[in-house]
């Protein structure tokens, strides 16, 4: 992973950390958010933020995903805008909380919200910014027509491109030539753009929107935040990035299996990747590397198996016999937990030509797995496809096909000599017509 | 450097190492050897290592690779050298990058570190294309141009070079995204085609140094290359810049490509597949449309990853019988050596060895002392005496011999500060030496004359003992004889009127705790002899050691010619030097507390008495 979205209120909060650094006094911003999660004990908001008692509030769900307004889910009036008192927005939090529902298609749960002061303003006061990155260039998006209606206005947003090399100079110079005509105060506007790009650069963001943007005077109010960071960056830029969490997408809840390889993973040395596509599915598969896993997953739907496709994954860079052994169970975990109703389920063990993961060590991991799970396997019915090639290839090979039988599990063994994805045709094309 | 600019590597190529990784090292003169070329790394670049230099196995030789604090200073020693392989981590490829890209003479660098932030990526790409640099990388195994140069770990083991014909040129020019199908395309290829020509992993970040259009430009014009194979991946656009330079012309060569995550389109963009580069942002992004437009522009794409070594096998033979590739004939490969540690591993070698240990042994999960792990020595509570016992005896003393060598120690460590050793060690402390060399001297003042007595006494008392003298006789042997007063027997101020303490505890000791003191007993007898001569000739603290270690070892089961080899080996003596040290230790800390100024010894205590036959 590299570009990873942050919460809005993460964003302004590296916002606002970070203000005097880059804005200085020549910009305020008075920084009142508060993330709400299922954690939160909310009778304790009062006590620790007093002025929710004394301000009109906003409260909106903070969990990546954008549209809130034209979804319903940003609560900002009862009657009239600005009269949600801190006992509404708790209500109407706890409300959400305990509901499903359904966003872009996708069914879950809203847990994380953010709640801030209401900020009265015109329609006509929401400006509109954003920088992306593109590759030599970075682009800059700027419109005196921001707010929710910003894509119908596409044709006012201003778009620039500053070269990454630019120098501060040219940057000020690139911005000032091209503020959109609409903004009153254009100087004003050009300084906090290239401020906030010059924060964009420092702290690796990928992506950063405010829509809407409101500036009154040296006020600065975001009233929204959309950001993503380079998470690789987090050696330059995690210092001024304060504690960031990286939030799965909405309705992406890692399930307990996939939660337990991500955090081997974090601790491993080797890569361990789990995804479980389709738990009922009949294909499950346990390849050794990041592109071989990849041309699996794509010849099992290019001969039309996408639905029985039952895991995304792969292990590499020489994970050890235990944490191989580890992987290994729990996807045999998940796939002996009920019998497929056309028959036996397929197990593809594949990869590519290893560079110097040894083949044979973790075939033994692999092993040890399916001596635990012989009986399940067998009880379910699973009949398994092997190849891989790589340093011990031969040694592991061997003792991979012995072991299946004397388990008494059906298996086939292939090297580098047959090619690799033609396991997936011998399975799904041989192995069915024979069945 | 007269390669034609299409090449970035040649049989020649000189490149510089970036971190001191020792295997990819290896395994790159290892290639060399194979392909029978020179030694492809003239130089290493480890700025933390303190040594100047590495040494590396070419065949059975050993050379010397200098190792290099900065890329600058490696290259201005090696201007031939145009290649720099950046090994550096993520943390530092960045910097090792920009430093290596300002030096003229550096051409091509190759950035294996994944995780490289992507703005340090794309500046790191702007800057190289600016100066007209190749960067392959980030996050790649790199490539290799067959026969002529590897970088670093690209193809794997040795055997899976020569398997997939990595150790000669072929006619296709390969390029991929990742380095694990890599191996996978090169092998495939040997097996369908005769092999590649040359091979570059681009990497799998989103903003690769140069992509997959940039060399299959130089493939175009390169004579070598009959045909190309791309790999490509879901996310980017890299394959369409691609499918562009088919169609206007730029590349005319017959094109196999196919991209690989087609299983995208199934998932939406929920499910992260493969690389970090891997993801598609737009619909033209997708594999599927790649594939599409490559197959558009006239490349050949096949139905599934799984048709790609049909595709390879007909163009190749097509052009084979055009007598556009021509036959190769396969070279010779001489073996690479077996590393020894592996050979031995294997159990296929042996050698004789040049050291024995049979005391201690540091090659297991913790140290030992004569079988017993140091924790279980420290958790069963084991005195000094013990650890003694066991490193110099390679015995677990009982318990009363244990003590009585504790009480040896504690008797011997110092005897204050005007006794010989104790006074050496003062004088060179005060002389501005350091703890090893005034302890040092105070070790080499013990001999015959002081703390000599143990291994002497022990050895008359128990040769008299031996032979049966007699007290009487053996004092007459000793003067008459020997010609030497008895060691062990006499004192400066202790007499039989004032005994000494410590000789006192230790007899007491012995009498109650030993299961036999017979030479002590015959000591004894002696010191009556010559105690009736003069008071002051009793058995000293020396001597009562002496011969209580010989009733000790005795009692231990030690036979008399054992015992003797004991002392012969100094190991009597050796129970005085250590329980001393700790007194000279003392007398130097002292030394250094009081910071004392250098000694002189005043001359009036010197009898000058200088007569000379010089004129």
């Amino acid at each position: 992973m590299a570009q990873r979205g942050i919460r809005e209120y993460d964003g302004k909060r590296i916002l606002a950390q970070n203000w005097q650094d880059y804005f200085g006094n020549d910009f305020e911003y008075d920084f009142k958010s508060i993330l709400i999660t299922p954690e939160t004990d909310l009778d304790k908001i009062p006590e620790e933020y007093p002025w929710v008692k004394e301000t009109p509030l906003v409260a909106k769900p903070d969990m990546l995903f954008g549209k809130r307004g034209k979804l319903g889910l940003i609560f900002f009036k009862k009657e009239k805008p600005g009269d949600v008192t801190w006992e509404d927005a708790k209500e109407w939090i706890k409300q959400k909380m305990s509901e499903e529902v359904e966003i872009n298609g996708v069914k879950g749960r809203l847990t994380h919200f953010l709640v801030e002061p209401f900020v009265p303003h015109k329609p006509e006061e929401e400006y509109y910014v954003a920088i992306t990155t593109d590759e030599d260039e970075d682009v800059i998006y700027m419109s005196a027509f921001g707010g929710i209606e910003v894509e119908e206005n596409w044709d006012k947003v201003v778009e620039v491109r500053i070269p990454i090399t630019a120098s501060d100079e040219e940057i000020k110079k690139i911005i000032k030539e091209n503020v959109p005509a609409e903004i009153k105060d254009k100087e004003k506007f050009a300084d906090f753009v290239y401020r906030l790009y010059k924060l964009f650069r420092d702290l690796h963001f990928a992506y950063l929107e405010i829509n809407p943007l409101v500036m009154v005077g040296n006020k600065v109010y975001p009233l929204d935040f959309v950001g993503r960071v380079d998470d690789t960056a987090q050696f330059v830029a995690g210092r001024k990035w304060g504690e960031l969490e990286f939030p799965a997408g909405f309705g992406r809840d890692l399930t307990p299996e996939e939660k337990y390889i991500k955090e081997m993973d974090e601790k491993s040395g080797a890569s361990l990747k789990l995804t479980i596509l389709n738990p009922e599915g009949r294909v499950w598969t346990l390849v050794a590397g990041g592109g071989a896993s990849v041309v699996y997953a794509d010849t099992v739907a290019d001969l039309g198996y996408v639905k029985e496709l039952a895991n995304y994954g792969e292990y590499s860079g020489n994970p050890s016999r235990t944490e191989t052994r580890e992987y290994v169970k729990t996807v045999f975990d998940l796939m002996t937990r009920n019998k497929h109703p056309e028959g036996d389920k397929i197990l593809i063990i594949g990869g590519a030509i290893a560079n110097f993961t040894d083949v044979a060590k973790t075939f033994d991991g692999i092993i040890d797995a399916m001596k635990e799970y012989a009986d399940k396997l067998k009880d379910v019915g699973v009949k398994i496809y092997v190849r891989r090639g790589g340093p011990n290839y031969e040694i592991g090979l061997k003792r991979i096909k012995e072991a299946a039988e004397e388990l008494g599990l059906p298996i086939e063994v292939y090297g580098p000599e047959t090619h690799m994805t033609e396991i997936v045709r011998k399975a799904l094309k041989e192995g069915q017509e024979a069945a | 450097m007269s390669k034609p600019d299409y090449l970035l590597f040649d049989r020649n190529t000189k490149a510089i190492f970036w971190n001191l990784n020792r295997n990819a090292i290896q395994r790159m003169l290892d290639y060399d050897y194979v392909i029978g070329r020179d030694p492809s790394i003239v130089a290493i670049v480890a700025p933390t290592q303190s040594r100047k230099f590495d040494k590396f196995f070419y065949g059975t030789q050993e050379i010397m690779i200098p190792i290099y604090k900065s890329t600058t200073e490696a290259a201005k020693d090696f201007p031939e050298a145009d290649v720099l392989l950046n090994f550096a981590s993520f943390r530092t490829a960045y910097d090792v990058t920009m430093e290596a890209l300002d030096i003229p003479t550096i051409r091509t660098i190759a950035i294996t570190a994944e995780g490289i932030p992507e703005r340090f990526a794309r500046t790191m790409r702007i800057r190289a294309k600016e100066l007209g640099k190749w960067l392959i990388g980030p996050a790649t195994v790199g490539g290799i141009a067959p026969g002529a140069f590897r970088i670093a770990n690209t193809g794997g083991t040795i055997e899976n070079i020569i398997k997939s014909k990595l150790h000669r040129p072929g006619s296709v020019g390969l390029v991929t995204r990742s380095g694990g199908l890599f191996n996978e395309l090169s092998n495939v290829i040997a097996r369908n085609a005769n092999g590649i020509a040359e091979g570059i992993a681009i990497g799998g970040d989103r903003y690769p140094g140069t992509d997959f259009l940039d060399h299959m430009l130089r493939y175009e014009k390169n004579p070598q290359v009959k045909f190309m194979v791309l790999l490509g991946e879901v996310g980017g656009t890299l394959e369409l810049r691609v499918a562009e330079a088919i169609k206007d012309g730029r590349i005319t060569k017959p094109v196999i490509a196919w991209c690989i995550g087609t299983i995208s389109k199934h998932f939406g963009g929920e499910v992260q597949f493969g690389h970090a580069g891997a993801k598609a942002g737009a619909e033209a992004e997708t594999a599927d449309a790649k594939n599409a437009a490559l197959r558009e522009a006239g490349a050949l794409v096949p139905q599934s990853f799984n048709d790609l070594p049909e595709l390879i096998r007909g163009v190749y033979e097509e052009l084979h019988a055009k007598g556009e590739i021509p036959e190769i004939q396969e070279p010779e490969v001489p073996p690479i050596p077996e590393d020894y540690a592996k050979a031995v591993k294997a159990g296929k070698v042996r050698k004789p060895t040049n050291f024995i240990c049979t005391i201690s042994d540091d090659r297991g999960e913790e140290a030992t002392y004569c079988g017993v792990p140091i924790s279980t020595v420290v958790e069963k509570n084991y005195s000094i005496a013990d650890v003694i016992g066991l490193l110099w005896f390679k015995k677990k003393f009982p318990e009363w011999a244990s003590n009585f060598i504790d009480m040896v120690i504690k008797v011997v460590a110092d005897h204050g500060p005007a006794v010989s050793g104790a006074h050496n060690t003062k004088v060179t402390a005060r002389a501005g030496k350091d703890l090893m060399s005034s302890i040092v001297t105070g070790i080499l003042t013990i001999g015959p004359r002081f703390g000599g007595a143990i291994d002497g006494a022990a050895k008359y008392f128990k040769m008299a003992k031996e032979k049966g003298m007699d007290p009487v006789e053996f004092v007459d042997y000793m003067k008459k004889v020997e010609k030497i007063p008895i060691p062990g027997i006499g004192h400066r101020i202790k007499s039989t009127k004032n005994p000494d303490k410590r000789v006192e505890l230790l007899k007491k000791y012995a009498k109650e705790n030993f299961p036999s003191t017979e030479l002590l007993d015959y000591a004894l007898e002696v010191e009556k002899v010559t105690t009736s001569k003069k008071e002051n000739l009793i058995l000293n603290v020396d001597g009562t050691i002496g011969v209580l270690l010989v009733d000790m070892f005795r009692a231990l089961g030690y036979k008399d010619e054992e015992i003797d080899e004991l002392i012969n080996a100094g190991a009597f003596n050796a129970f005085f030097v250590l329980g001393r040290t700790i007194g000279f230790i003392g007398h130097y800390l002292d030394e250094k507390r009081l910071d004392m100024p250098l000694y002189r010894h005043p001359t009036d205590d010197i009898l000058y008495d200088v007569k000379c036959d010089v004129e």
